[in-house]
């Protein structure tokens, strides 16, 4: 290109979301009653396509391609920040766009749009961190507008309760965090990610560093959602509007992952910590452990729930375990594979996962019910709607014509490949028994006759637009995985060579 | 491109069908499924090809390959390719779609569009899992199949629709899973020998004996293992007993259209992947166990024709007479001669035929008399003279009667498989006298219902049926006494690409 771009427009997801967050607070302070919630929604809906425009953009041209460090290293932009800037981005979309249509009576209009870009704001920031500093700081932002966003139905005690809840988990978290990023800064004497590699490849303070390491993940099982952090998440996401449980379940779940994939590769080197002569904290086999009780916990619990909302929270519990298998799975021989599927899994799970809240959302919005009964017959009356849940709940479960199959399938493989077969067996048992529950959903849209008298007088235009296009999307991801997985690997390969 | 044209046309329409309005969908949904019908016969009147798809030295029809996902060893593509077994499956299935749409225009009265295009989506799965050559596209095919089955039955069947519906789901998934781990295992087997899941490739690689240990699995025992796990999976797909239990029961739930799809093509899925992997890829297993899986297949014939003997429901006696026929496929499979596997994809076309008239002139029945009960009616030939007579007719193909599809293909696989093996002689006796059992049963329930006093024990009243249900019927008939009375229509293309895979100096003619 002959026009050479400032090296900080690297960000620019990251700065579209912010300034979208503050254009949305300045329309609140001029008109703090606002009832154009057409402007509201549609700025929202702007910035954040404009942040998936500017994502695939940049991955397309390979901006990430050659790191970019900015601000003294503590912010990398490589293939890795884009991609997941663009599954961020894409889940922010769908959101806000559902969002017009499920908030419609609700008040803090302008509030709950400028949360939401917030918390993308940080989310991309953790996808970008280098530094400890900003993976705390990034984390918080990424959380504070989470909690408020889940107790934003001020008159629902459900909501609220949620809301404080997931607040106290998270302050909880936040401290053992920081408490763990404190003890890695006195064992190194940095916080910069490879200079922490550099220092703990020299230490001989492994107990200290084991504690902090170990503290560390916690504080990103918190965040995934991953046992044994995980309790809050199927309170929070019963209680929050469906939309900010869609929000939190896919995007927030996503962002964990981000960031527990590059201070873990980066900062904690597997050959120095793992496999090597002096090795000494295992973070891999913790992550197994973790994968494996992850994985199962949330497959029996939701086998057993009776409401379809709380069902998809345990769900997402053991779709959190799937992906932890890229953590798990390392140090066997291929690297790079595993934490591609991980990610290629995240991207694929940002969509079908979106795509089932906002059905839920629907269901909200229509007041259908909660429990598997209350959805019986739903098909007559919803038909469409109905097909997308369906091309979600089989995707979920890994069933072959969607994108969930393809993305599950090189999971396994990459875990196989390493050597780690077992893993990859309990993965491919859990998401056997996924498909009971999963198919419950569709055995009762479909096939029971209806039992509830609900009433769908409207056809929300803007949720349905984010469901269908979620579902296509979740379809297309199968022939267009291809591309994916390219996107995938030169991810995996900023992380580990 | 004609592969994947056709594929389109068909998910296009169902798309179409879905958003059309209930009023219009079944005739929208016939006119539409004549567009992949037409496609399908003009392909197979240009086909062009030699040899078999899996092996060496073969061309294909109207083949393209590229790739889709590059991962490291584990790159896919997208390769479709037709040769003389999957052409006529292709076929088969469009025009049995067609049919068993305009089948269903009486029968289904409510939530038609998603009815119908469900049965268009079910259609272009079909023609993916005859079409696919890569296994993981083979896969997705494969699997697509179970979605709108599952719904079409659980939907519009009859009374014990859920349970059949469940069953159904279950048990063919968790053979599918068998199946799929079975056919991994070789892959990871062949080690670097194979850079992909291209079906040609592996299948090559495994015949020029390049399995290697698996972990502390020696090769030998791997071949076994995952022939046995392949088996298995494929096995409840056909049905072969004991793997047989879900089929009665979706077939006597499930909707006539569907019944009529279920058993014309779904059931083929299983013989026509027992042919393309157990047999063409590992052989000499197959025939090292040749005397066991005959066991197998003589048990079928025998057993479903004796348990549909045993049957009062007109449906039921149609549904296990399946199981009796598919055992045939089996035994001119296991045979591995030229007749043998001739025979047995000929009888995969045959059977798709017979058994779809055979639902469907059940079908007409019960819309007549809303009975499929053999001892409620009889004498119903005075009063749906046209309807009898083809079902008439396709008892005697059923029974092998010469000049029908049934005749040649059971002839060529009786041909193929006396002699083929240590004690087929025996194994082929025992599955001949499964005709006279099949004789027995149809002549039995025909005489019971169709001829005699004319009485029906319903209230409604019976009569000729309407246009659009025997026109169907008549063209099935036609084409089994068609594919009778020259069996070269399909037969010289099928034994073109069944020759390569049968070693010089097997057995039997």
């Amino acid at each position: 290109m002959a026009v050479e771009l400032p090296t900080w427009t690297a960000l620019g997801p990251t700065l579209v979301f912010a300034v979208t967050a503050l254009l949305l607070l300045v329309f609140d302070s001029i008109d703090p009653d606002t009832t154009n919630r057409g402007l509201l929604a549609g700025t929202a809906a702007f910035g954040s396509l404009a942040a998936v425009g500017l994502s695939a953009w940049y991955l397309v041209a390979g901006t990430g391609e050659e790191p970019i460090s900015l601000y003294q290293n503590t912010i990398v932009v490589d293939t890795m920040t884009l991609f997941f800037a663009l599954v961020f981005a894409s889940v922010t979309t769908l959101v806000v766009v559902a969002s017009y249509d499920y908030m419609r009576d609700h008040s803090y209009q302008a509030e709950y749009y400028a949360l939401v870009m917030l918390a993308a704001t940080g989310m991309t920031l953790m996808a970008a961190a280098n530094s400890l500093a900003v993976v705390f700081v990034s984390l918080e932002l990424s959380s504070l507008p989470s909690f408020a966003l889940v107790a934003i139905l001020k008159k629902n005690r459900g909501s609220v309760e949620a809301g404080l809840k997931y607040f106290l988990i998270g302050a909880l978290s936040s401290a053992i965090f920081v408490y763990g990023i404190s003890l890695v800064y006195g064992v190194t004497g940095s916080l910069l990610l490879p200079e922490v590699a550099a220092g703990v490849a020299e230490t001989d303070l492994t107990g200290v560093l084991g504690i902090g390491v170990m503290m560390i993940l916690g504080g990103f099982a918190y965040k995934t959602a991953s046992v044994p952090f995980h309790f809050w998440a199927p309170e929070a996401y019963e209680g929050a509007p469906a939309p900010v449980a869609a929000f939190l379940s896919s995007a927030s779940k996503a962002a964990g992952f981000a960031v527990a994939f590059r201070v873990l590769t980066v900062a904690f080197p597997i050959e120095d910590l793992v496999t090597g002569a002096a090795a000494g904290v295992d973070w891999v086999l913790a992550a197994q452990i973790l994968a494996v009780v992850t994985m199962t916990l949330g497959n029996f619990a939701a086998a057993t729930q009776s409401e379809v909302k709380r069902m998809l929270a345990y769900s997402s519990i053991g779709h959190a375990g799937y992906v932890l298998i890229a953590l798990a799975a390392l140090s066997g021989g291929s690297d790079q594979f595993v934490l591609a599927g991980g990610m290629a899994h995240l991207l694929v799970y940002g969509f079908m996962n979106t795509g089932a809240f906002l059905f839920i959302a629907l269901a909200e919005y229509w007041s259908v019910g909660r429990t598997f009964e209350d959805y019986n017959g739903l098909a007559t009356r919803a038909p469409f709607a109905c097909v997308a849940m369906t091309v979600f709940l089989f995707s979920l479960a890994g069933l072959p014509p969607f994108g969930g199959f393809m993305s599950k399938y090189f999971l396994f493989a990459g875990a196989v490949r390493a050597g780690f077969w077992w893993l990859a067996a309990v993965g491919a048992i859990n998401s056997a028994l996924s498909l009971y529950y999963y198919s419950r959903v569709v055995k009762a849209m479909w096939i029971e006759d209806a039992s509830g008298d609900f009433d769908i007088e409207s056809k929300p235009v803007g949720l349905y637009t984010a469901l269908v296009a979620a579902a296509v999307v979740t379809v297309l991801l199968l022939p267009g995985f291809g591309s994916v997985w390219q996107f995938a690997t030169d991810a995996a390969a900023a992380l580990v060579a | 491109m004609w592969i994947e044209a056709l594929i389109a046309v068909t998910l296009a329409s169902a798309a179409a069908v879905f958003l059309a309005p209930n009023k219009v969908a079944g005739k929208l949904a016939f006119a539409l499924s004549l567009l992949p019908m037409v496609g399908s016969l003009w392909m197979y009147s240009t086909y062009e090809a030699s040899g078999n798809a899996l092996l060496a030295g073969s061309e294909l029809a109207f083949e393209t390959n590229f790739n889709w996902v590059v991962a490291g060893p584990y790159s896919l593509s997208w390769h479709v390719g037709l040769d003389g077994i999957s052409m006529p499956l292709v076929a088969l299935t469009t025009v049995l779609t067609s049919l068993a749409l305009l089948a269903s225009w009486t029968p289904i009265d409510e939530r038609q569009s998603q009815f119908y295009g469900l049965m268009l989506f079910l259609e272009a799965s079909l023609l993916g899992v005859f079409s696919a050559l890569d296994f993981f596209l083979w896969f997705v095919f494969w699997e697509m199949v179970l979605v709108p089955m599952y719904v079409l039955i659980g939907v519009w069947g009859g009374p014990r629709r859920k349970y059949a519906a469940i069953k159904m789901f279950v048990y063919t998934n968790i053979a599918s899973l068998v199946m799929f781990i079975g056919f991994i295992a070789l892959v990871f087997g062949l080690g670097d020998s194979v850079t992909s899941l291209d079906m040609p490739a592996i299948a090559q690689a495994l015949r020029a004996g390049e399995l290697g240990s698996l972990g502390p699995v020696s090769a030998g025992t791997l071949k076994v293992a995952a022939f046995v796990a392949m088996f298995a999976g494929f096995a409840v797909k056909v049905p072969v007993v004991p793997f047989h239990t879900w089929l009665p029961d979706a077939h006597v739930e499930a909707p006539t259209p569907v019944s009529i799809m279920l058993a014309g093509v779904l059931l083929k899925m299983g013989t026509y992947a027992l042919l393309r992997f157990n047999f063409t890829m590992l052989p000499e297993v197959a025939q090292n166990n040749a005397p066991i899986i005959a066991v197998f297949a003589v048990v079928s014939v025998i057993y479903g024709a004796m348990l549909a003997l045993a049957q009062s429901d007109l449906k039921r006696i149609v549904a296990y007479s399946s199981v009796s026929s598919m055992g045939y496929v089996i035994l001119g499979l296991v045979a591995y001669t030229l007749y043998g596997m001739g025979g047995a994809t000929f009888q995969m076309v045959a059977h798709g035929l017979i058994s779809g008239l055979m639902f469907m002139s059940v079908g007409v029945i019960y819309n007549t008399t809303h009975t499929r009960m053999v001892s409620d009616m009889s004498g119903l030939a005075s009063k749906m003279p046209i309807t009898v007579a083809v079902f008439v007719a396709g008892a005697f193909g059923y029974m092998g009667l010469p000049l029908m599809a049934g005749f040649a293909a059971e002839l060529f696989i009786f041909l193929g498989s006396f002699g083929a093996f240590a004690g087929s002689v025996w194994f082929t006796a025992a599955a001949m006298f499964g005709i006279v059992v099949v004789a027995g049963y149809l002549l039995f329930a025909m005489q019971r219902t169709l001829f005699g006093e004319f009485e029906v024990e319903t209230d409604y009243e019976v009569g000729p049926a309407a246009f659009h249900d025997v026109a169907p019927l008549v063209v099935l008939i036609l084409l089994v006494i068609l594919l009778g009375v020259d069996p070269g229509i399909f037969y010289d293309m099928i034994q073109n690409a069944v020759d390569p895979l049968v070693p010089a100096t097997g057995g039997g003619a």
